[in-house]
């Protein structure tokens, strides 16, 4: 790859998260608490790619995420890509697992469920992976993962 | 036995819900003992529910324990901005057992996460209202002998009838058939049309309400239909006169027909039903007292074996 077509700086060690829709860059951001590293971060976004139209990148120095940090990234973005880099290289490729259980990750829809009403965490049971279909552990209510919102 | 908490039905196995109605049967034969005494039963109703907090409080009482509670939050310290936890919490440290009503949907399963003692849910808003649906299964089978393959009519407001939701979820174990009698606007919602596809409960949708789409019925369900939930008061007017039982609608009823209601009603079953022999509403309720019994029993870890055994049976 040439100077002109790299994106952003490669990274010695750690994680490049790839084709994130651009819209959904900052929401993955906050859900891995990007924020609160002391490690380098690169962000990049609205690139354009042929798998999202426009993508974001993220490339983290000496991280490497839990299955569980990479789970939360379903909400918003189950298509990433997560490359494990050592010394320069792709060791691995991870792709995100819709998990049985989202904890204290997404809001319930419905303004009457005790979890918008107590200060408490939010569990949801995933009821259909393959149509992204989550329901509320206390109120029932099922919900579609596109249109809940993050804690 | 263990302890257990009773938060919703439609969990529950087919064996423990006939374990339940066991129970309440022995009930039914001695409903005055002391098999509670020494307990202290907790009624907190944050939102009022004259009846069932009678219910429950009747069913402590005739069992032997004593009551505390309170049948408003305006009187508890929700108003002082109190969580729900710390109210549950502070509630455990004085009682065995807690019966709560709650507006918010979900409340009672969160109360039974962090309660040390068992939880009853006694209704949380549109959610669930466990106990009432006990009642209803207790009723279908003490008046019709079984709880298999019955004809089960459903009429009124299908949409946001808790109880009617409730029933379908507890009967999936019986292979009964459901029939879905209402308004448009009141429609049973797909989800509990797909629960019923699911789980291979069979059912069929009618808007008309007569004499012959109810002549094959064992138990008829009616539920009140509520001005307040029609978007469209026009539709409301057409159809508020269609869903009336009246007596001359059950001449075509089977003999073992019977008619519940979880009440109060308003002007769904005309009073002159009320001497009709299928007329089981007031009874139903009645069932209520044996149902609870049943629950406090059953949450407190005391067995049907115990029951059957009980040396407190005041005769």
């Amino acid at each position: 790859m040439n100077k002109k077509e790299r994106l952003v700086a490669a990274i010695k060690n750690g994680t490049v998260i790839d084709h994130i829709p651009a819209e959904k860059t900052y929401q993955v951001v906050a859900l891995l608490e990007l924020d609160k590293l002391t490690t380098p971060v690169t962000i990049g976004n609205y690139f354009e790619s042929k798998m999202v139209g426009r993508k974001g990148i993220i490339k983290v120095s000496d991280k490497i995420f839990s299955d569980e940090e990479i789970s939360r990234l379903s909400v918003v973005a189950p298509k990433v890509v997560l490359n494990i880099i050592k010394d320069y290289e792709v060791v691995e490729k991870k792709t995100v697992e819709t998990p049985d259980e989202l904890r204290g990750i997404v809001k319930c829809n419905n303004p009457a469920c005790i979890t918008n009403n107590e200060p408490m965490e939010t569990v949801f049971t995933v009821a259909d992976k393959e149509h992204g279909i989550i329901k509320c552990r206390y109120c029932d209510k099922e919900q579609d993962i596109s249109k809940v919102k993050l804690c | 036995m263990e302890n257990h908490n009773f938060v919703t039905i439609a969990d529950l196995s087919k064996e423990i819900v006939l374990y339940l109605l066991q129970m309440a049967q022995e009930f039914e034969k001695h409903p005055n003992r002391e098999i509670l005494k020494g307990k202290v039963v907790a009624t907190l109703f944050f939102e009022p529910s004259t009846r069932t907090q009678l219910s429950f409080q009747t069913a402590a009482n005739r069992l032997g324990a004593r009551v505390i509670g309170f049948s408003d939050a305006k009187t508890s310290s929700t108003t002082k901005g109190e969580t729900l936890k710390d109210t549950i919490l502070m509630v455990s440290n004085y009682a065995d057992i807690i019966a709560m009503r709650h507006f918010i949907e979900g409340a009672a399963q969160y109360a039974s996460e962090v309660a040390p003692i068992p939880i009853i849910n006694a209704g949380d808003g549109a959610h669930m209202h466990p106990s009432q649906c006990l009642l209803d299964l207790y009723s279908i089978y003490k008046t019709q002998g079984t709880l298999e393959n019955l004809n089960i009519y459903l009429v009124g407001d299908l949409k946001y009838g808790r109880t009617v939701h409730s029933l379908i979820m507890a009967m999936r174990h019986f292979n009964p058939t459901f029939h879905f009698i209402a308004p448009k606007e009141l429609a049973m919602p797909q989800e509990y049309k797909l629960y019923c596809k699911e789980n291979q409960i069979k059912f069929q949708e009618h808007t008309a309400f007569n004499e012959k789409v109810i002549a094959d019925a064992d138990i008829l369900y009616m539920t009140r239909v509520q001005k307040e939930r029609f978007s469209d008061l026009m539709e409301y007017e057409r159809v508020k006169n269609s869903y009336i039982l009246k007596n001359d609608m059950l001449s075509l009823a089977k003999p073992n027909m019977k008619i519940l209601h979880p009440l109060p009603r308003v002007n769904e079953i005309a009073y002159d039903v009320d001497a009709n022999p299928h007329a089981y509403y007031i009874q139903q309720a009645k069932n209520g007292l044996f149902a609870r019994e049943a629950i406090f029993c059953y949450c407190l870890g005391i067995s049907l074996e115990d029951i059957k055994n009980d040396k407190t049976i005041i005769k």
